[in-house]
């Protein structure tokens, strides 16, 4: 049984934030969940996908977040518990129907989850996702810990239904990925099936009615203030007059500091988690009750805002600073010891912070290698790449490569360097119509087999109706990698009982009236090159799929495992080190050992077999495993 | 009681995730309010990867320059990068198995001497602890198990209030079944290594 599953109440359970937020929904009885993969929200739907298999709860992993989450509000306005999560960029894509869905409301509860990545472990921006809470006028909830993060997502279904909206629950990586103490509750068996009642002055959203449910919105949004006021989540705790106002997860970097500081009996927290409507009653009286005012919060000066506003409406005049070149920075996550050190010098505290060893002062000046991530040793993106090189390099062509959102990306880095533009998901196709009519040189785009299905396909329409002319090279290794092999619609590996339809790559391109279609496997090089070469000769757009399997995916759903292992010969003791200049798989490394007899080597731990490099280099065989 | 901070780095593939939650269960075991924190997304595109697991009256799961009791380095370049986390009173305990990043094994630039950046570490630290973690691993029976070795190096290392017996239940319930056995021999190889 899935541990999340567990009826026991009162047990307590090491969890992630994700898996809490889970476990919250199941006591609440969410009946249905959706999501697109993305890093810090995949273990949500990772979780909800093996639940859903023993279960009532219907999952699924949808295309992208727009229709993920129209998907759960089609369950949800009829009458049934529904949660969407994603990644903070993932709510651009759902903004459209988000802002919308708003006016409408929901009969079931809906839950939308959106986490936040603040200094950008995985993600291409660290946009501030409170601020969609502002612009729905959705009622926001931000958890600090597991256990609140359970809690929140029970409360936020409540909320949801006994204001019939949305309610939005941001958490951000720190949380996401941070594994605390959660005390479980009862389950609460899910309701799946619900009805729809037909309201359409109030579903249909056309000028007259959403005239009146805007205002209908705005209703809801006081009556939600008022809940925020009288919140458990909205607290005053501590004494003295210095005062700090915080919410998320830095409050928990204040409540250390305040202990590491001894400056319980001096300060009183504002700690909010009910975040929006700000509960403008309850941060007044806190206002009131203090001399000066520090505010604690991640990225945007959100809460120093309403704060200041609250003030102003109030009359009250005290310092409330947060957001300053001196105090805290609108960029990054923070840390415990940066937030006590900013606490002290606001309050002037005399406080010394613990020395970190330096290692920059060194009598040796020891110079410390970077480990960037590399794309896998045997990953098939690396064939494609090559090929695509080696066939510019051997026409003397230069071309621009846009990308995408995925492993993929990874193809910026050198030798490789096929990745000139990426901002978002599916870009790579429109982003590579619009420089193909600007630039002289050849336009060549990678996206991924997931990354097409969320937002290429629109893109690629786009391109054949409007006549522009690149190379679209799709990379289709038959899963979602980048966040943990989730599947997709073109999934052909499957788990036994997978009952969902396969949709084919190949067949859209040509339903979207691409002629110059290849489908080739990238670790057949002469193949793939053959493709490259007509590809690059025509003069009109073209698409290649490059379709082999992550190996990591199969190793891990066939048991794949090595035939033949690949050796370098004698003879490479040339000083040829054609293979890292060009190809640069992990496994191929200069051999330096004292007594090494080939100028490379190839570590057989790394290398999985897959056989390109032999393909390009004569001095490399294949030895039975 | 008193806090505990424990820092994980290595690189992706090494089972450092698996290691901090084994380590964050023994302390749950023990009955210790524990937190930890992961970076994940990287772990197995050869990068680095970090992890947190914090023990006592801590509520924030990650660690501040300078406050780590203990790293527990996966790799000694990762271990040597990582030493701002620690401060004069921390314990370091390292593998010693280098592993060699990308642009060391294409030629540009070397891998400095894993001994040398040990002095560097044992001189600016109240304890360094280096094992061959690999080669015990494989004397446990796996490779994969170097995790493991680690953690019985740390159990040994006293710095964590966390007991022999809790590491070994941890491992019974929360390793996969047929790894056990290795993972409990490989526990008792790094322990016994110090």
């Amino acid at each position: 049984m899935h541990p999340l599953l567990t009826k026991e109440v009162g047990k307590k359970l090491l969890l992630l934030g994700n898996e809490a937020i889970v476990r919250g929904a199941l006591e609440a009885g969410v009946a249905f969940a959706t999501t697109y993969p993305g890093t810090p929200a995949s273990e949500i739907g990772d979780n909800f996908f093996r639940i859903a298999t023993e279960s009532e709860l219907y999952f699924e992993y949808s295309t992208n977040e727009k229709v993920a989450l129209e998907t759960a509000a089609g369950a949800a306005v009829s009458g049934i518990r529904a949660m969407c999560s994603m990644k903070h960029v993932g709510l651009n894509v759902a903004a459209d129907p988000l802002m919308t869905l708003a006016y409408v409301g929901v009969r079931g509860g809906m839950v939308i989850v959106t986490a936040d990545d603040p200094s950008m472990f995985s993600s291409q921006n660290e946009q501030d996702n409170r601020i969609y809470a502002r612009l729905s006028n959705l009622p926001m909830l931000e958890p600090a810990s597991a256990q609140e993060a359970k809690e929140m997502t029970e409360a936020a279904f409540e909320i949801s239904e006994a204001l019939e909206l949305p309610v939005l629950l941001r958490t951000t990586t720190r949380l996401s990925h941070c594994r605390g103490i959660v005390t479980t509750g009862l389950l609460k068996p899910p309701e799946t099936r619900g009805a729809f009642e037909k309201e359409s002055c109030r579903f249909v959203a056309v000028p007259a009615s959403a005239r009146v449910r805007h205002k209908v919105l705005l209703s809801q949004n006081e009556k939600a203030r008022e809940m925020a006021c009288t919140s458990l989540f909205n607290t005053i705790t501590g004494k003295g007059r210095w005062g700090i106002a915080t919410s998320g997860i830095a409050y928990n970097y204040v409540a250390d500091a305040i202990k590491d500081l001894g400056i319980q009996d001096r300060v009183k927290v504002l700690k909010l988690g009910f975040t929006y409507p700000f509960p403008e009653k309850l941060t007044a009286e806190f206002i009131r009750s203090v001399e000066k005012i520090l505010v604690v919060e991640e990225l945007e000066p959100i809460l120093e805002d309403n704060l200041k506003v609250t003030a102003q409406t109030n009359g009250l005049a005290i310092p409330i600073a947060g957001k300053d070149p001196e105090l805290f920075s609108r960029l990054y996550e923070y840390d415990p010891g940066m937030v006590r050190e900013v606490i002290a010098r606001f309050f002037e505290l005399d406080y010394t912070s613990p020395e970190p060893v330096d290692i920059k002062e060194n009598p040796e000046a020891v110079q410390v290698p970077m480990r960037p991530p590399n794309l896998c040793a045997g990953c098939p993106h690396r064939a494609t790449y090559y090929a695509v090189t080696s066939v510019l390099r051997e026409a003397h062509t230069e071309a621009v490569f846009p990308s995408d959102i995925g492993c993929y990306t990874l193809g910026l880095l050198p030798p490789l360097q096929t990745a000139d533009f990426v901002i978002c998901m599916g870009s790579s196709v429109s982003s590579a119509a619009g420089m193909s009519r600007a630039i002289d040189k050849r336009v060549i785009a990678f996206i991924g087999d997931s990354t097409f299905f969320h937002s290429g396909i629109t893109g690629l329409i786009n391109a054949v109706h409007n006549r522009h002319n690149f190379i679209l090279v799709i990379l289709d290794t038959g899963t979602t990698a980048m966040t943990g092999h989730q599947p997709h619609p073109g999934v052909e590996i499957t788990l036994p009982g997978w009952d969902k339809l396969y949709i084919s790559i190949e067949a859209i391109v040509r339903a979207c009236g691409v002629e110059q279609v290849a489908v080739v496997n990238p670790t057949n090089l002469a193949e793939t090159k053959v493709a490259v070469k007509e590809a690059l000769e025509s003069n009109r757009l073209s698409v290649i799929v490059a379709k082999a399997p992550c190996p990591l995916y199969e190793a891990r759903m066939l048991g794949k495992k090595k035939k033949e292992a690949f050796v370098v010969g004698p003879e490479c003791n040339m000083d040829c080190t054609e293979c890292i200049d060009t190809f640069g798989c992990p496994a191929l490394y200069k051999n330096t050992a004292p007594d090494a007899k080939t100028t490379m080597i190839i570590n057989e731990n790394l290398c999985i077999g897959c056989g390109v490099c032999a393909q390009f280099c004569k001095k490399i065989r294949a030895e039975k495993v | 009681m008193e806090n505990y901070r424990a820092y994980f780095t290595g690189v992706g593939g090494q089972g450092i995730l698996l290691a901090t939650m084994v380590l964050a269960e023994a302390a749950v075991c023990e009955g210790h309010n524990t937190l930890t924190s992961e970076v994940h997304g990287m772990a197995q595109r050869g990068g680095v990867v970090e992890s947190t697991v914090v023990i006592g009256n801590i509520e924030s799961p990650i660690i501040s320059n300078g406050e780590a009791d203990v790293l527990l380095g996966f790799e000694p370049v990762e271990t040597y990068r990582t030493m701002k986390k620690c401060s004069a009173d921390s314990a370091v305990i390292s593998n010693s198995v280098p592993i060699i990043p990308y642009a060391v094994a294409i030629g540009k630039g070397p891998y400095p001497n894993a001994e040398n950046l040990f002095d560097l570490i044992r001189s600016r630290v109240k304890q360094l602890i280096t094992l061959n973690a690999q080669a015990l691993a494989e004397q446990a029976g796996s490779m994969l198990a170097a995790n493991i070795v680690m953690l019985g190096a740390l159990a040994r290392s006293g710095v964590l209030p966390i007991s022999r017996e809790a590491f070994e239940e941890t491992i019974r319930t929360r390793t996969k079944v047929k790894f056990v056995e290795t993972n409990l021999r490989a526990f008792e190889l790094g322990f016994a290594a110090l």
